[in-house]
């Protein structure tokens, strides 16, 4: 795993300011992913917006990874558009209540992909400006992309248009 | 001169369901319910090369109270099946429907929770086409059946 | 005042009631950046909702709006009516089985999104392609490049009002169908990019074909250029319509043409480049106003661009082989297949169970849409299913900028500036 000299830097000045918070660097073929914990996520990304100048937020997404433990992981892609530089957040929380802090007070863009994030996974971003679905209506009661949401959907949960015509009044 | 000597002593007798009906399958004016990527194959039926207008669907009108047939061109989601709904209540009769490529027929190859597995689950389908995305050649030909439909299958004493 | 808190009880929705009352809920509660005045004595506040079925959005878009006479006060979208769920598809599908839904995401590019699906599963299998192979791809995606920004051009052109405009270019885009028919074998929604390679090698009546166009609609360019760049009607409609700072449009999340009209010179090609882009000249055409106009000025431009590019690639493509020649990577060709039996074998494995990256690593790749930055995110778990297969897609960030734009514009710029962004929603909604 070779990190390069800039991403480096920026690890290093993360890890002397919020030394329990990192906890874990990983790289593949160029991405560096660096997890932390859930309660600094927004100060870190304070750090990095103000100090490192990462301010193109690029997506917010969401995984299952299906374990009792830290199910749901929420995914941070931002560039830093004065090194040139790409890098990868990741926090992970509980199946019970998942929280995080949203971070539409720093970049704009989150507020849709926040909702995204929501819609598909169930987790909530506190302080939120506005966070309902984005994708199914807000009837539908369930989290598609959690592994135990059957493929085909289950039936009754969204409704159909009735085939009588609709008289309208 | 040449209807004259056609008409002999002037008289036409025909029925009136067969003109009736011919005028209508000559003049079908689609709704084109543009979804997806059939949306596109739809524009480029209606576009230079393979054009449309020649069978008489000379414009495509965006409004339902001034058009009698609705392509259905896209795979159609839980949540605008009530939007397609509707606009189908709008349009006067005698209308009909196309559910163009296989999205809108069955659901297609989107075999999932969001996706209405064919649009004759809430609509009563004339025609249907199958592709992904059918050639405009395809639409065509089933803009003919559809206009043979209405010239054996319709009869004026259905209008109400 | 009293208008806006009577609007949610005045909702009778026959479907979705909780979603409508949610959004027109949100609707009120939106802070506007526009100068109104609080108390309005005739009410004349209005609610108006430019439906999911309209001539103009460009799709299923839905945009509710307050109007203040013909000015918008606030306004919010609404999306999803084509969601199906890929993402979820994905995750039950080998990597090549997954490449027709690929095409139908942003369905008037169609082959940019093959190559994008096949880059990034080549970086987390950690797969090399030969030259030739990247070279055909990149001349496929410009191709599409070319095809998107005709359609974008001829509806906007069509939604100003100039509609012959939409005939003539899709003359051209009837011209370029043929192109891939010969190719590739359908129309529009090619699976040609395969991982390890593409589908099939250019015979040389397809070297031709393109050729010819290429030189073919250079003068047309030229010829529409003239007619359009100083056309008063065209350049009142479109000049300081919608303008967007540098700053304003990084902080929204814009990407692709729309950022480089505002001045930022991001192109996915040249920061971090894929294919061959890094042994070819062009230039990224950026403009500083940030309104309609630049924005179609820059991807007028990028037609020029590319039409340069797919010279320069077949100048520099070599004979060879177009896909990688390991059996565990990428699917054998027809021959081995049909004459040899460890070809069928390897055949069928590679449907059956597909290419499977090493267990637990997660990576991305991004290239430069016709739209912006597709970039897809896999994580992998060892088989040949995806765990997570994530499209940032570059149209939902795009429309995310449309609800910022909108504000403060009048009602009747509302189609040239959906025209100008040019989402399209199977890619926003996925």
């Amino acid at each position: 795993m070779n990190i390069s000299s800039a991403h480096q830097k920026v690890i290093d000045d993360l890890k002397n300011q919020y030394p329990d918070d990192i906890l874990e660097v990983t790289g593949y073929q160029g991405d560096i992913l660096v997890r932390t914990s859930v309660n600094k996520i927004h100060d870190i990304c304070r750090r990095l917006y103000d100090e490192h100048r990462f301010i193109y937020l690029v997506d917010i997404f969401g995984t299952d990874r299906f374990t009792s433990e830290e199910r749901f992981e929420v995914i941070y892609n931002i560039v830093s558009l004065r090194d040139q530089l790409r890098l990868f957040l990741k926090v992970r929380c509980e199946e019970e209540d998942p929280h995080v802090q949203t971070v539409t007070d720093i970049w704009k863009a989150a507020n849709w992909q926040e909702r995204q994030t929501y819609d598909m996974f169930g987790v909530i971003f506190d302080d939120h400006p506005d966070l309902r679905r984005v994708y199914l209506p807000e009837d539908f009661e369930y989290y598609p992309l959690r592994k135990e949401f059957p493929l085909l959907g289950i039936p009754g949960s969204i409704e159909l248009p009735s085939t009588t015509p609709d008289t309208e009044d | 001169m040449g209807l004259e000597s056609a008409l002999g002593e002037g008289y036409l007798t025909t029925r009136v369901d067969s003109l009736v009906n011919w005028a209508r399958s000559n003049a079908v004016w689609p709704m084109p319910m543009g979804l997806a990527c059939c949306a596109i194959e739809m524009m480029a039926f209606a576009g230079p090369r393979y054009d449309v207008s020649r069978f008489g669907s000379e414009v495509f009108r965006f409004s339902p109270r001034q058009s009698d047939l609705m392509i259905v061109a896209g795979w159609c989601t839980y949540k605008m099946s009530h939007a397609i709904r509707r606009i189908w209540d709008q349009m006067p009769d005698p209308k009909w429907c196309v559910a163009m490529g296989a999205c809108a027929s069955t659901g297609g190859m989107h075999r999932c929770y969001g996706v209405v597995q064919g649009v004759d689950n809430f609509l009563p389908v004339d025609a249907y086409i199958s592709g992904c995305p059918p050639r405009p050649d395809a639409v065509i030909n089933a803009l003919m059946k559809i206009q043979n439909k209405i010239k054996t299958e319709h009869s004026v004493l259905l209008d109400t | 005042m009293e208008l806006e808190k009577k609007l949610t009880s005045k909702i009778q929705s026959t479907f979705f009631k909780k979603h409508q009352e949610a959004i027109y809920k949100s609707l009120e509660d939106k802070h506007t950046t526009v100068e109104v005045y609080e108390d309005d004595p005739l009410a004349t506040h209005m609610v108006l909702n430019m439906g999911p079925q309209h001539p103009a959005t460009h799709g299923v878009l839905r945009v509710i709006l307050e109007l203040d006479g013909e000015k918008i006060i606030k306004n919010k979208l609404d999306i999803g009516y084509l969601h199906r769920g890929i993402e979820k598809i994905a995750e039950n599908k080998t990597y090549q089985e997954f490449m027709p839904y690929t095409d139908r995401t942003d369905y008037l590019s169609p082959y940019s999104n093959n190559v994008a699906l096949c880059t990034a599963v080549e970086k987390i299998a950690k797969i090399e392609v030969p030259d030739r192979a990247q070279y055909i791809r990149m001349i496929g995606c410009e191709l599409a490049r070319i095809s998107s920004h005709l359609l974008w051009l001829g509806t906007m052109v069509m939604d100003a009002g100039a509609v012959s405009f939409f005939i003539w270019t899709f003359r051209e885009r009837e011209k370029l169908y043929d192109i891939f028919d010969n190719f590739g074998g359908h129309r529009f929604t090619i699976s040609h990019s395969r991982i390890g390679g593409v589908a099939n090698d250019f015979t040389p009546e397809t070297i031709k074909m393109i050729k010819e166009w290429v030189t073919d609609f250079k003068k047309e360019l030229v010829g529409w250029n003239k007619f359009l760049n100083k056309n008063r009607i065209f350049v009142d409609r479109n000049k300081d319509i919608g303008t967007i700072t540098a700053d304003e449009a990084i902080d929204i999340g814009l990407s692709g043409p729309n950022l480089r009209a505002t001045g930022i010179a991001y192109d996915i090609r040249k920061i971090d480049p894929y294919c061959k882009y890094d042994e070819v000249e062009f230039e990224v055409p950026t403009r500083l106003e940030g309104d309609n106009l630049a924005r179609y000025y820059c991807r007028m431009e990028e037609m020029t661009q590319s039409l340069s590019l797919i010279e320069q690639c077949f100048d520099k493509m070599k004979k060879g082989p177009i896909r990688v020649d390991n059996a565990k990577q990428t699917y054998p060709s027809k021959d081995e297949v049909y004459y040899s039996m460890e070809g069928m074998i390897h055949d069928f494995m590679m449907t059956d169970t597909g290419i499977c990256p090493p267990e637990g690593v997660e990576c991305y790749h991004a290239i430069e849409a016709p739209k912006g930055e597709l970039g897809y995110y896999i994580q992998s778990d060892g088989t040949g299913h995806p765990w997570r297969l994530e499209i940032r897609s570059p149209s939902f960030a795009n429309l995310q900028g449309l609800e910022y734009i909108l504000d403060g514009e009048m009602i009747a710029d509302t189609v040239v500036l959906i025209g100008g962004l040019d989402p399209v929603m199977g890619d926003s909604d996925k």
